[in-house]
């Protein structure tokens, strides 16, 4: 086991780098830093100065290497918008994208499990072809419209949630602020959470359904109904434990996806996480605070693929870590 | 009965008191301020929370006029200085009192800011009479020293003392902590997620009708959602608001809108150094008569800006009121004809997508409308980011830019828009079409040293003139600004032309 996650330290390591060596060969694509940074009627020469404060007149690999150097120690630059350590200012803006995402998890696998399964056993059923429907038209609505029209429903029009925000916070042991623990934070993420899961819903649902309809096709199950096991039992039991493999293994992945999708969804609801951060960072050509940001998303998709392996591992023993002897 | 009467006068007092109840109010900008220090960055969001937490010698009023404020009043010594005399017992919020020294330490400090000290240039420096009066005096006659005025925001030296340091790429002390003479102190703040704000108990104007106690600014980014927020009532006030949402807000019973004519134009420029065709008059001539600016500010703009024929808008000292837009194709086709360019011309053509309101849109009306004088355009649109560093290297032959003057003066826009692009003086600095007349730049000089304000309206509208009929640029529009507010909230008196609602003296029912 320390060997396989050792090889997945190593793995990680190598993501980072690349993405730090790719991250840094498109920041020129961006725009100029020093636009946003001064007004319209500073002129050339005193952007010179600055520039050249700052280090952006060296050669790229001189600047990536005076990055790395620093980054070895835990230092990945100033965020010129913040004007704090660009790690600082993400990992401040964590817990809010981590709670979004966990609410959106929760309904997700609430709904799509026994909605899946009962599309499954109940393929002909007028609620269960609803269903269908209505997932197909969740995956080709945009979130930007499902957000928009979520806020313009129940924000505006009925007045049951709050527009924009987070709401009230308390802040946890170690700084966390969370939302979860007062009814205007938890009412505050009602929408983001719904919008951020509309991506998601449909597609699990259709997983389930898919994965159930084909080990309800498999003998055991046949022989589990011969046997005179009740149909619950067959279904709920012995079917639904099958389903759940695959359904992990994409599940992993796409919460990694899911974090990504909060950077539409966050910004629509001015939720103050890393998604929303990272787009006006793209903005402001906040160049530290971009990488600082998809560094930490890639330690994020490698700790879930690591985790969602070892589940995996766990939960169907037929299968080996590469690495674990 | 002495002793009654001062009785009765103080509960008289405090009864006229509690009838102004204590408000709070929340607003909603599209951003907030990058720093607490009012002279790290020249911009929109810096100047609005000034007007907030500091208080400026002199200020805009609703008709672009000059309105005391900490000076009561001021008068011209000679050639060269202007004396103010300043409020007396006027607090900041460390409790210490503002004098002349504090003025003067602003204004040094000012002229170190990289991104005001260009505003201030003409200026040799503040020289202290007493401790209400304060001489400020300029490089020979200056006719922009009240204009200027409205930039110097008095800080409270001793609270800056030793740690002043403006820092434009990392963190200093007076980015995070303030000391002004305003009407509100700043209670907490949350860079990007929201800026507290109390009134200040000793605030010097005791007669402003203000009654906000609290405020919070929150800053929401996308315009669907900031109008959402308003109408749904968790936030009271917003601005900017996009054209496309009028329709929403004019429909809903709790929230209504405020718009006035804004100061910021929007031009096209030529690149005379790219295209030889457009070294020719007649060929500029030609594609300002083939724009049909009345078009872009009905169907793109959807009403939202007035339609321009030059640089300075109506208020303006140089506003000239006979040089309106042209439209009228024959006479376009008819110019490019006589220029011998009627087979047309094939150009490239770059504008921002995010900078100005609809923005790229206008763009492509434009591209449209130029196709029809047989002028192929190569149209390209980007974030405005990406936008600044192609304009720097003029890399289109038109080039889109909009301009709102510092000083709200109209030289301001012939210095940095029409001026031929001189490197030592930083003059035409954002003059990518390269169009250069030294007789107008004559003018420019001329009026930046002309006190007398009847002589400098003749000079600045003979420069309008000029660029005008040589067609040095092609002006579109001024912007309009928009605000909206929650009905119980009495915005009509605090929005301006510079787009800083003087929250200070906002009421809120």
């Amino acid at each position: 086991m320390t060997n396989f996650i050792f090889q997945r330290l190593i793995q990680g390591v190598i993501v980072m780098l690349v993405i730090s060596v790719i991250s840094f060969a498109i920041q020129d694509q961006l725009g100029d830093p020093l636009r946003e940074l001064v007004g319209q009627s500073v002129s050339e020469s005193e952007r010179e100065v600055l520039r050249e404060q700052m280090g952006l007149n060296d050669p790229l690999w001189q600047q990536y290497f005076r990055f790395l150097g620093r980054a070895v120690q835990g230092d990945l630059g100033q965020s010129y918008f913040y004007k704090e350590p660009a790690l600082d200012v993400i990992l401040k803006k964590l817990p809010a994208t981590l709670e979004l995402v966990l609410c959106a998890t929760l309904i997700i696998a609430l709904i799509s499990v026994p909605a899946g399964v009962f599309c499954a056993i109940k393929p002909r059923h007028p609620v269960a072809r609803a269903i269908m429907a209505v997932s197909l038209v969740g995956i080709s609505v945009p979130v930007f419209l499902t957000a928009i029209g979520l806020i313009y429903l129940f924000s505006v029009e009925l007045g049951w949630a709050p527009s924009y925000g987070r709401g009230e916070l308390v802040t946890l042991w170690g700084g966390w602020r969370t939302g979860l623990l007062t009814a205007d934070g938890l009412a505050h993420l009602i929408l983001p959470s719904i919008t951020l899961s509309s991506i998601m819903l449909p597609l699990f649902i259709r997983l389930i359904r898919g994965e159930m309809l084909e080990v309800l096709q498999s003998d055991y199950i046949r022989f589990a109904r011969a046997k005179g096991i009740s149909a619950q039992r067959v279904y709920f039991v012995h079917a639904l434990k099958n389903t759940l493999l695959p359904v992990i293994t994409v599940g992993g992945v796409q919460i990694g996806t899911l974090v990504a999708y909060t950077i539409l969804t966050e910004t629509v609801f001015q939720w103050p996480g890393m998604g929303f951060i990272f787009l006006e960072a793209v903005n402001r050509v906040d160049t530290p605070l971009l990488i600082a940001y998809l560094i930490v998303v890639s330690v994020i998709f490698v700790i879930t693929n690591t985790l969602v392996d070892m589940i995996y591992g766990l939960v169907n023993p037929t299968v080996r870590l590469t690495g674990v002897k | 009965m002495e002793r009654k009467t001062l009785i009765g006068a103080l509960l008289w007092g405090s009864l006229a008191l509690s009838t102004a109840h204590a408000a709070s109010l929340k607003m909603a900008y599209d951003a907030d301020p990058v720093s607490l220090d009012p002279h790290e960055q020249l911009s929109g969001g810096t100047l609005q929370l000034s007007h907030m937490v500091f208080d400026s010698l002199v200020r805009w009023d609703a008709d672009l006029q000059f309105e005391p404020r900490l000076a009561e009043r001021w008068e011209r010594v000679d050639e060269n200085t202007m004396r103010f005399y300043l409020r007396q017992g006027v607090k900041f919020h460390s409790g210490r009192e503002m004098s002349a020294e504090d003025v003067k330490w602003t204004f040094d400090r000012l002229k170190e800011s990289p991104d005001f000290k260009g505003v201030f240039s003409n200026f040799s420096g503040a020289n202290v009479v007493d401790a209400h009066t304060i001489d400020l005096v300029t490089n020979g006659p200056f006719p922009l020293v009240l204009h200027n005025a409205t930039y110097i925001f008095p800080m409270d030296r001793e609270f800056y003392a030793g740690k002043a340091e403006i820092v434009k790429n990392g963190d200093s002390f007076a980015s995070r902590n303030v000391s002004g003479t305003g009407p509100y102190t700043v209670t907490y703040r949350e860079q990007g997620v929201r800026v507290e704000f109390e009134r200040f108990a000793d605030y010097w104007d005791t007669a402003s009708p203000g009654n906000v106690e609290t405020v919070t600014l929150t800053p929401i980014k996308e315009d669907p959602t900031r109008v959402a927020a308003l109408l749904s009532g968790d936030v009271d006030f917003i601005a900017p608001v996009a054209p496309t949402d009028f329709k929403r807000i004019e429909s809903s019973d709790n929230a209504r809108l405020v718009t006035m004519a804004g100061t910021r134009v929007i031009t096209f420029q030529m690149n005379q150094n790219r295209v030889e065709a457009f070294k020719d008059a007649r060929v500029r001539q030609a594609i300002a008569y083939a724009i049909n600016n009345d078009g872009i500010v009905k169907r793109i703009m959807r009403g939202f800006g007035t339609t321009a024929g030059q640089f300075s808008p109506a208020g303006y000292l140089g506003h000239h009121p006979d040089l309106v837009p042209r439209y009228d194709l024959d006479k376009a086709n008819a110019l490019m004809a006589e220029a011998g360019y009627a087979d047309g011309l094939n150009i490239t053509m770059m504008a921002p997508n995010n900078r100005y309101v609809n923005d790229d849109k206008i763009a492509e009306a434009v591209a449209g409308m130029l196709s029809k004088i047989n002028i192929t355009v190569d149209l390209k649109t980007m974030p405005k980011a990406q936008y600044w560093p192609q304009f720097d290297a003029r890399a289109a032959d038109m080039m889109m830019i909009g301009w709102h003057s510092d000083t709200e003066d109209s030289n301001n826009f012939y210095e940095f828009l029409s001026a031929c692009p001189n490197a030592d003086t930083g003059w035409g600095q954002y003059n990518s079409g390269n169009y250069c007349n030294p007789e107008a730049d004559a003018l420019t000089v001329q009026a930046n040293a002309e006190t007398d304000p009847a002589k400098r309206q003749a000079l600045m509208q003979q420069i309008e003139k000029i660029v005008y009929d040589e067609a040095g640029f092609i002006p579109l529009h001024w912007q309009n600004l928009a605000w909206a507010a929650g009905n119980h909230v009495e915005i009509e008196p605090v929005p301006n032309a510079m787009n800083f609602p003087y929250i200070g003296d906002l009421v809120v029912k």
